[in-house]
C-alpha cells in the first residue's frame, strides 16, 4: 500500500477570462476591482463573460492548427500554453515527454449556420430525416468533428505544445473540473507522476450550450448582477475562462529550481441528490472533511458558485454555519462569470497567485466581507449547475 | 498470488465482468458468438439511410426504446453491462457497490429530435438560434441532464450505489482502456478496495455516422454487411461503427481475497502515451505506441515472451492496421509474426467508447477459455502485414497473459495487460 504522501505545487499557471490574460492581468483587474466585461447584446436577453482578443500566434503558431479549432479549442490550447511557459516547461521536450495531463472539457460546438439552414428547411416536413442526411452530407465541413470532439482538446495540446506523457479528458461538467485536479494531484502525491498539466476551458459565446441552460431555465437574464444578488430566481451568467495549472511534486519543482505559488492540498467531491437542503448538507460533510486541513481562524473562499437561486443559497448557508471565525467569501462568477468546467481551477489557480503575493482580493459585491490579514490558506468551493459538489484547499507553498 | 505486485502496490483482480454488443447481450451470448466467427453488423433501421456513403453498422437495437437519444441507450447498455459485473462480483450489496465509478461515455448533445422540436414550436417565426433563444418560454428541463456530459455516469452511479464523484472520461476510442487504467490506479493508491470501470457507446445517429463518414474513416462494404469490417486485410477499407457496453469490478487481491471473492483473472498492467504529430493519425515511427506497449509491459512487471496473444485494436482502418503492425513488430520482434493477434471488431463493429472496456472483457473471456476468437473476413491477407491474425476459425490453446491495444484520435494510446490468477 502506498502511504508516503508527497506535497504537490502549482508551478505554473495559465489563466485567461473576460478580464484579461494571464495570471497577472487577471490579479490585477479583481484586486482593483475594475467592473466585469459584459457582453449583452449577441445572446440577449441573456449576458455573458466574452473571450478577450488574443494573439493566437503568440501560442499556437502554425495557422493550420488554428483553423482545425473551434474557439473553446483554441482558448484551452493558448491558456495550456501559458501555463506551460509560466512553468518553464515550454520547449523542454524531455520535462514534456513526461507531463501527464488531464483536462476538464465539455465539446460539441456547431457550425450555427448549417443547424439553421436544416432547421428552416425540417420545420413541420415530414421528410426531415432525409434532409437531414443530405444537408449534414454536404454542409458540415469534414473537420468540424474534430473541433467538436471532447479529447481534442488535450489533443491539440500534445501536437501544439508537445505534452505527451500521458493525456486523459474527464467530462462531466463543473465536477469535471474538480476532479481532473484532484485525480492529478492524487498520482502527485502517490508517486504515479511527477508532474502534470491540468486544465480546461470553455467559451461562452456558444448559442447551443446557452441553449441547453436557457430551456432548463438556468440562465440570468437582463442587466448584469453579481452571483450573490441574483436571488431565489437567479441564475448563471456564463464566462469564456481558459484555465490550466501544472502541478509538481514538491522534490520534482525544487531539483530543477521551479517556482511555486502555491501548495494544493486536498482536494474532495461528491454528490448530492439536489433535494432542497441536499447541497447544503453535502457540502458540510465535505468541509469536516477538510477542516484538518484548513488553518485556525477566519476563512478565505473562492466560490464557484453559479448564482442558480437554490444552490448558490445553499452554499453560502454552508460556508456560514462551518466558518465559525469569520468568513470572507469571493464569488468569481460576479466578475468573470460561470465557466462549467473550468471554473474550479480558474479559482484554484487565482487563489495561488493570491497566496503567492500574500494578498486576497476585495470583495466582489457588497455581501462579500473584507479580510483583517492575507490568508495562509484558502478553500475553493464548486457547486455544479446541475450536480456535483466539491472542495479545494490551496495553501502557501 | 501475492496481495501486491512487482512494484509492491496492491495486486488488482477482476471479479466481475458483464458486456453488451451488436452479437447480443452477456457474455455467454457474446463469446458463442464470437468464437463462432459470427458478424454483428446490419443493416442501418434506424433512420433513413438514403443518400448516406455507409449504410451498416453494429447496432445495438434489442436494448433500444423507439424515441431513445444517444445518451439513453448509452445508459441503457451500461446499465446492462454494470449489471452483470456487479452480480458476478456479489460486491457490496443492491443498489450499494463499495468504490468509485470511472465510465467511458460518448460525448453527447442535444439531438435533431430537440432541434427540430424547437423549430416546430417557434410557429411562426424563422427558427435562428436567435429566435429561439428570445422565443416562447416552452422549456424542456429534462433535457439538461440527459444531454449533460456527466449525464450517463450520474445515472449510473444512481442506480448501483456507487461512492463518490463520478467519473466521466473519454479518450476517444482509447477510452474504456483508459476508464479502467484510472481504476487500477486508484486501487494502487489505496483510495479504494473496489471500482466499476466501465465503457458505453449508443451513439449511433445520422449525424455521427456522417462525420465519421465524412474524415473518410468508415467502411462503405455496405452490400454485404457481415464482411464489411476486416481488419488486417489488404482490401480493408474503414472501420464499422458499432454500439455496445462493458464493465468490469476491479478489486485489491486483499479485498476480493477477505470476502471470499471469485478471481476471474489480474488487471496486472496498463500503459499509455500519447502522440504529438497529428490529430488522426499516429506518428509514422510508431513511437507513441511502442511507448504505450514498452510502458504496459513495464507496469504489470512481465518481458515481451510473457504475452501469449493480443487483443488486437484492429479497427480495419488502413492506417490503423498498418502502425499496430508496425509498433507490435517493434516490440515482438519476429516473434510477432507468429504471435497469435485477432480483432473483435470484424464481428462486433468498433464500439468507440466503449471499445477499451469490450476488449478487456473479450481478454479476459480469452484466457478463461482458452480459445481465441478469430479475425473474420480475412480473406484477402496484407503482404505488408505478417501476422498470425487467426483467420476466420477460432483457435485453442493456453492463454495466460493477454495484452489488449486501444487508440484513439487525439493521439491517445491505451495498452491494458491482462492475466490469469497464477495457479
Amino acid at each position: 500500500m502506498m502511504t508516503a504522501k508527497r506535497d504537490v505545487l502549482i508551478t505554473g499557471i495559465g489563466l485567461v477570462t473576460s478580464l484579461g490574460e494571464g495570471v497577472a492581468a487577471n490579479l490585477e483587474a479583481l484586486n482593483a476591482s475594475a467592473p466585469a466585461i459584459v457582453d449583452d447584446a449577441s445572446f440577449a436577453p441573456y449576458p455573458i463573460h466574452p473571450t478577450p482578443v488574443l494573439d493566437l500566434d503568440k501560442q499556437i503558431p502554425k495557422k493550420g492548427d488554428q483553423r482545425q479549432m473551434e474557439p473553446w479549442q483554441r482558448l484551452g490550447t493558448y491558456s495550456a500554453g501559458l501555463a506551460l511557459s509560466d512553468a518553464g516547461l515550454a520547449g523542454q521536450p524531455d520535462l514534456l515527454s513526461r507531463t501527464h495531463m488531464v483536462v476538464a472539457a465539455g465539446g460539441g460546438e456547431r457550425d450555427i449556420a448549417v443547424d439553421e439552414a436544416i432547421m428552416r428547411d425540417g420545420k413541420a416536413n415530414p421528410e426531415r430525416e432525409r434532409i437531414l442526411n443530405e444537408r449534414l452530407s454536404n454542409d458540415i465541413r469534414p473537420t468540424l468533428f474534430l473541433a467538436q470532439l471532447s479529447n481534442l482538446l488535450a489533443g491539440n495540446i500534445s501536437l501544439v505544445h508537445g505534452v505527451t506523457g500521458s493525456s486523459r479528458t474527464f467530462m462531466g461538467e463543473e465536477a469535471a473540473g474538480v476532479d481532473a485536479m484532484r485525480t492529478l494531484s492524487a498520482r502527485i502525491a502517490a508517486g504515479q507522476a511527477d508532474i502534470g498539466l491540468v486544465g480546461g476551458a470553455y467559451s461562452a459565446a456558444r448559442a447551443d450550450m446557452l441553449l441547453l441552460f436557457r430551456f432548463g431555465s438556468l440562465l440570468q437574464s437582463g442587466p448584469h448582477m453579481p452571483v450573490w444578488a441574483r436571488g431565489a430566481d437567479g441564475g448563471m451568467i456564463t464566462g469564456s475562462v481558459g484555465a490550466f495549472l501544472v502541478l509538481e511534486a514538491r522534490e520534482h519543482a525544487e531539483a530543477r529550481g521551479a517556482r511555486a505559488y502555491a501548495r494544493l492540498g486536498q482536494v474532495v467531491s461528491d454528490r448530492s441528490n439536489r433535494a432542497p437542503g441536499a447541497v447544503k448538507q453535502r457540502l458540510g460533510e465535505l468541509l469536516q472533511t477538510i477542516a484538518p486541513a484548513l488553518p485556525k481562524g477566519p476563512l478565505a473562499v473562492m466560490s464557484g458558485a453559479t448564482g442558480i437561486g437554490g444552490p448558490t443559497a445553499e452554499e453560502r448557508a454552508a460556508l456560514e454555519a462551518f466558518a465559525d471565525e469569520g468568513l470572507s467569501v469571493r464569488a468569481t462568477g460576479s466578475r468573470i462569470g460561470h465557466a462549467i468546467e473550468p471554473t474550479a481551477i480558474a479559482n484554484v489557480a487565482l487563489s495561488a497567485a493570491a497566496l503567492h503575493h500574500g494578498t486576497f482580493f476585495p470583495p466582489f459585491d457588497p455581501s462579500e466581507a473584507p479580510v483583517k490579514a492575507a490568508p495562509e490558506a484558502i478553500l475553493v468551493t464548486s457547486v455544479g449547475h446541475w450536480r456535483g459538489e466539491g472542495l479545494a484547499v490551496v495553501a502557501r507553498a | 498470488m501475492a496481495v501486491t505486485d512487482h512494484q509492491n502496490r496492491p495486486t488488482v483482480v477482476i471479479t466481475g465482468a458483464g458486456v453488451v454488443t451488436s452479437l447480443g447481450q452477456g457474455k455467454a451470448t457474446v463469446w458463442s458468438s464470437l468464437v463462432a466467427g459470427k458478424s454483428g453488423i446490419r443493416r442501418i433501421s434506424r433512420f433513413p439511410i438514403d443518400g448516406l456513403k455507409t449504410t451498416i453498422a453494429g447496432t445495438c437495437d434489442f436494448a433500444r426504446a423507439s424515441n431513445d437519444a444517444a445518451p439513453d441507450l448509452s445508459f441503457r447498455l451500461a446499465e446492462l453491462a454494470v449489471d452483470e459485473a456487479v452480480v458476478e462480483s456479489r460486491a457490496g450489496q443492491p443498489g450499494n457497490f463499495p468504490g468509485p465509478l470511472f465510465m467511458a461515455v460518448p460525448p453527447v448533445e442535444l439531438e435533431w429530435a430537440g432541434r427540430f422540436t424547437l423549430a416546430d414550436e417557434l410557429l411562426n417565426s424563422d427558427p435562428t438560434y436567435p429566435a429561439i433563444m428570445a422565443g416562447p418560454a416552452v422549456m424542456h428541463p429534462e433535457w439538461l441532464a440527459r444531454f449533460a456530459f456527466g449525464g450517463v455516469a450520474e445515472r449510473i452511479a444512481d442506480r448501483f450505489g456507487t461512492k463518490g464523484s463520478p467519473i466521466s472520461l473519454s479518450t476517444a476510442c482509447a477510452s474504456g482502456a483508459t476508464a479502467i487504467q484510472l481504476a487500477v490506479e486508484a486501487i494502487r493508491r489505496g483510495e479504494c478496495e473496489a471500482a466499476i470501470a466501465a465503457g458505453t457507446d449508443g451513439s449511433i445517429h445520422a449525424e455521427a455516422l456522417i462525420r465519421f463518414s465524412l474524415l473518410s474513416a468508415l467502411s462503405t462494404s455496405n452490400d454485404v454487411p457481415e464482411a464489411a469490417s476486416k481488419p488486417f486485410s489488404k482490401n480493408r477499407d474503414g472501420f464499422v461503427m458499432a454500439e455496445g457496453a462493458a464493465a468490469l469490478v476491479l478489486e485489491s487481491y486483499a479485498h476480493a481475497k477477505a470476502r471470499g471473492a471469485t478471481i476471474l483473472g489480474v488487471l496486472a498492467g496498463c500503459g499509455e502515451r500519447a502522440d504529438s504529430f497529428h490529430r488522426t493519425r499516429s506518428n509514422p515511427d510508431g513511437k507513441a505506441i511502442i511507448s504505450a506497449i514498452e510502458n504496459a509491459l513495464g507496469d504489470a512487471g512481465v518481458a515481451p515472451s510473457a504475452i501469449d496473444y493480443v487483443n488486437a485494436h484492429g479497427t480495419g482502418t488502413p492506417e490503423n492496421d498498418k502502425m499496430e503492425h508496425l509498433a507490435c513488430a517493434a516490440v515482438f520482434g519476429e516473434r510477432m509474426k507468429t504471435l497469435p493477434i485477432s480483432s473483435n471488431k470484424s464481428m462486433i463493429g468498433h464500439t468507440l467508447t466503449a471499445a477499451g472496456a469490450v476488449e478487456a472483457v473479450v481478454s479476459l473471456l480469452t484466457i478463461r477459455n482458452g480459445m481465441m476468437p478469430p479475425t473474420i473476413n480475412h480473406n484477402v491477407p496484407d503482404p505488408l502485414i505478417e501476422l498470425d491474425v487467426i483467420p476466420g476459425v477460432a483457435r485453442a490453446g493456453k492463454i495466460s497473459t493477454v495484452m489488449s491495444n486501444s487508440f484513439g484520435f487525439g493521439g491517445q494510446n491505451v495498452v491494458l495487460v491482462v492475466a490469469a490468477e497464477p495457479a
